[in-house]
């Protein structure tokens, strides 16, 4: 479609969300980054079935450890979409990517620069 | 297997404060079954400390160990080149584990990242419950094969008692009530009549309440 | 006679008889024992001093019991097995029979987590049960568990409770049974609301002849109101309050609703009367203790027959 979606955005892909591990998603803010979310398939539709559900409470996981230590759990999300629905691909990059830039820079980067 | 929780990450980093280099150390043994100790956790216990080390401009050493378990001294003595590198080491196995390593390692400072909970098995993937309080003197066979001592609230042999309601405990319809459990079995195997003799007190002497205990196999010690 | 209390004399002597309860104040408060007292006195036979009754603290239960008999009233002394080992039970029982007094309920005690200190140990040495057979074994044999002899054995009228309407009900006859196997001299049974089931369950300890082994009281909790019966239908574990009772309730304007209970628990008292196997009535008006005589006097128990 090539539709546009800010340039911020680094996309990595899974064969299903479900794959995504904890560890990739606090490492993740180790290395300093800002926000990170989850697309996964729409609830029901998931192709591996329960992919999307596990996806979802690893985020929710993370989100937790987040707040223990004094980060907006906010940084991280998890959003479900169709792969056929391009627009709202863009409009989740461009929401989060809004998210983000109204948060500021993760905590964790700031540290580090200083 | 012998299972845990993990200790909230607040308490941890109170117990990690000003220490700089910390090892988080795992274990293979049951703490990984119940997915609390493990290679796995230990790498998610490491990320999330170097996080909030990388936040607070601390120094973010925090390494990874699995041992295959803390509870035997050859597996505990594989720390001996690196254990005084650290400025804490965070045990997460059970707590067996964090007293091993003090005990082989006087110089170092060890915490325990876990708190140990009961020994029980897996009901469902996720989700494990208590089943033995290792009194010393098992006798499930004369309840259908459930234990009263660690499955009833109050630890009765002669329940149930009279806050047994709809199958459930007194304390929380969470918690199922053994005895209601106890005498349908009994009454499915027809031994129903066994439950009418009075049991005799319990001998709480092998228990814990006699003093911590110990295990000395003659034919085995060298 | 096992030890010659009021109780003991009205039940053997085949009279119907009325147990009473007292709840001991949260604080070592004399005059509250005092003033709860006095609303019992010549009403019923014995009174039953609660231990740490829903594990909340309160003065200690020998105490109140004391105070009771300085009074000039008969306790019967509840002890749980929740907060004490076997050697203090013991020995609390050898002070409360020389401090005289004679009757005493065995029985397992609330769980803690609901109770005042929720954080406290959980002592469960022996359970109720165990705790009859101890006392039965003190007070024939002389002897402590561990067979040696007593310097003085306890005279005892031993008790127990009873809840018919626990789950699972097919084993509570089998539970009583085991009670009184164990050492129990007399039962009171958790308050009863519904007599359907009271009724079965009493059928069947006729058929096992339980009745002639020991003397069953019937326990009575008069409803204050619509609200109360709502809240111990819901919130209680182990009662049973049927929809009928609150319904009743419901029928009557809210300042009638007390004198309606009042009303409700005669009715029963005076079925318990004539029912086979039931050999008394203990009354548990709970923080109520001044309407208890209106509702022994009106199921036509008082006065109480003199015993010579």
């Amino acid at each position: 479609m090539r539709l546009q979606y800010p340039t911020n955005v680094r996309v990595i892909q899974l064969p299903c969300s479900g794959r995504v591990d904890i560890l990739h998603l606090l490492r993740s803010f180790e290395d300093g980054v800002d926000g990170v979310y989850v697309a996964g398939c729409m609830e029901g539709d998931c192709h591996f079935l329960t992919g999307n559900l596990k996806a979802r409470r690893k985020v929710e996981y993370v989100k937790k450890v987040l707040g223990s230590l004094g980060i907006e759990p906010e940084r991280i999300e998890m959003y479900n979409m169709s792969s056929a629905q391009g627009p709202r691909f863009a409009e989740v990059a461009r929401e989060f990517t809004e998210r983000i830039k109204e948060l500021g820079p993760s905590p964790v980067g700031k540290a580090q620069a200083a | 297997m012998i299972v845990g929780d993990s200790k909230p990450l607040e308490e941890i980093l109170s117990m990690i404060e000003g220490r700089d280099k910390v090892l988080v150390l795992g274990c293979r043994g049951c703490v990984t079954v119940c997915n609390v100790g493990g290679e796995k956790e230990v790498g998610i216990l490491a990320s999330a400390l170097r996080i909030a080390r990388k936040k607070d401009g601390l120094p973010p050493t925090v390494d990874e160990m699995t041992l295959e378990r803390q509870c035997d001294p050859e597996y505990i003595e594989e720390l001996a080149e690196v254990a005084n590198k650290y400025d804490a080491i965070v045990s997460i196995a059970c707590g067996v584990g964090p007293q091993f390593v003090a005990e082989r390692f006087g110089d170092v400072a060890v915490f325990p990242g876990i708190n140990t909970t009961f020994i029980g098995g897996a009901l469902e993937h996720g989700v494990w419950a208590e089943r033995c309080q290792s009194c010393g003197n098992c006798l499930v066979h004369n309840f259908g094969g459930l234990c009263p001592i660690a499955r009833c609230s109050k630890s009765l042999m002669n329940g149930p008692c009279g806050g047994s309601d709809s199958g459930n405990c007194e304390i929380s319809p969470d918690v199922p009530c053994v005895w209601d459990q106890i005498v349908k079995k009994m009454a499915v195997m027809g031994r129903l009549e066994e439950l009418e003799q009075v049991w005799p007190n319990k001998n709480w002497l092998t228990a814990r309440d006699g003093g911590p205990r110990k295990r000395v196999r003659e034919d085995l010690k060298q | 006679m096992k030890a010659g209390s009021n109780l003991e004399k009205m039940l053997s002597a085949g009279h119907f008889a009325v147990t009473g309860e007292l709840g001991p104040p949260q604080g070592n408060n004399v005059e509250e024992v005092r003033h709860k007292a006095s609303f019992l006195k010549g009403i019923v036979e014995s009174v039953n001093i609660t231990d740490n009754q829903t594990a909340v603290v309160r003065m200690a239960s020998w105490a109140a019991s004391k105070i009771l008999i300085d009074e000039g009233l008969e306790p019967n002394y509840q002890m749980v097995c929740r907060d004490r080992n076997r050697l203090a039970l013991m020995a609390d029982i050898l002070g409360a029979t020389a401090l005289g007094i004679k009757n005493v309920l065995c029985l397992s005690g609330d769980h803690q987590r609901f109770g005042s200190h929720p954080e406290s140990k959980n002592v469960y040495d022996l359970d109720s049960v165990q705790l009859l057979a101890a006392f039965k074994k003190m007070r024939d044999e002389g002897k402590f568990l561990n067979d040696k002899d007593l310097d003085g054995s306890p005279k005892l009228f031993i008790g127990a409770a009873s809840n018919p309407f626990a789950d699972p009900f097919e084993f509570r006859v089998t539970r009583l049974a085991k009670k009184i196997a164990a050492g129990a001299d007399f039962v009171q049974t958790q308050c009863i609301y519904n007599m359907d089931k009271f009724r079965l369950f009493m059928k069947q300890v006729v058929d096992r002849g339980l009745h002639e082994k020991c003397y069953i009281l019937a326990g009575v909790t008069p409803m204050k109101s619509v609200g109360m019966a709502k809240y111990m239908a819901k919130f209680v574990p182990g009662m049973d309050v049927p929809e009928a009772i609150v319904k009743r309730l419901q029928g009557v304007d809210k300042k009638k609703q007390g004198a309606e209970g009042i009303k409700m628990a005669i009715e029963q008292i005076e079925e318990f009367k004539q029912m086979e196997g039931v050999a008394g009535v203990h009354v548990m008006a709970i923080e109520w203790e001044h309407r208890a005589k209106e509702i022994i006097e009106g199921a036509g128990l008082l006065p109480r027959p003199v015993l010579d």
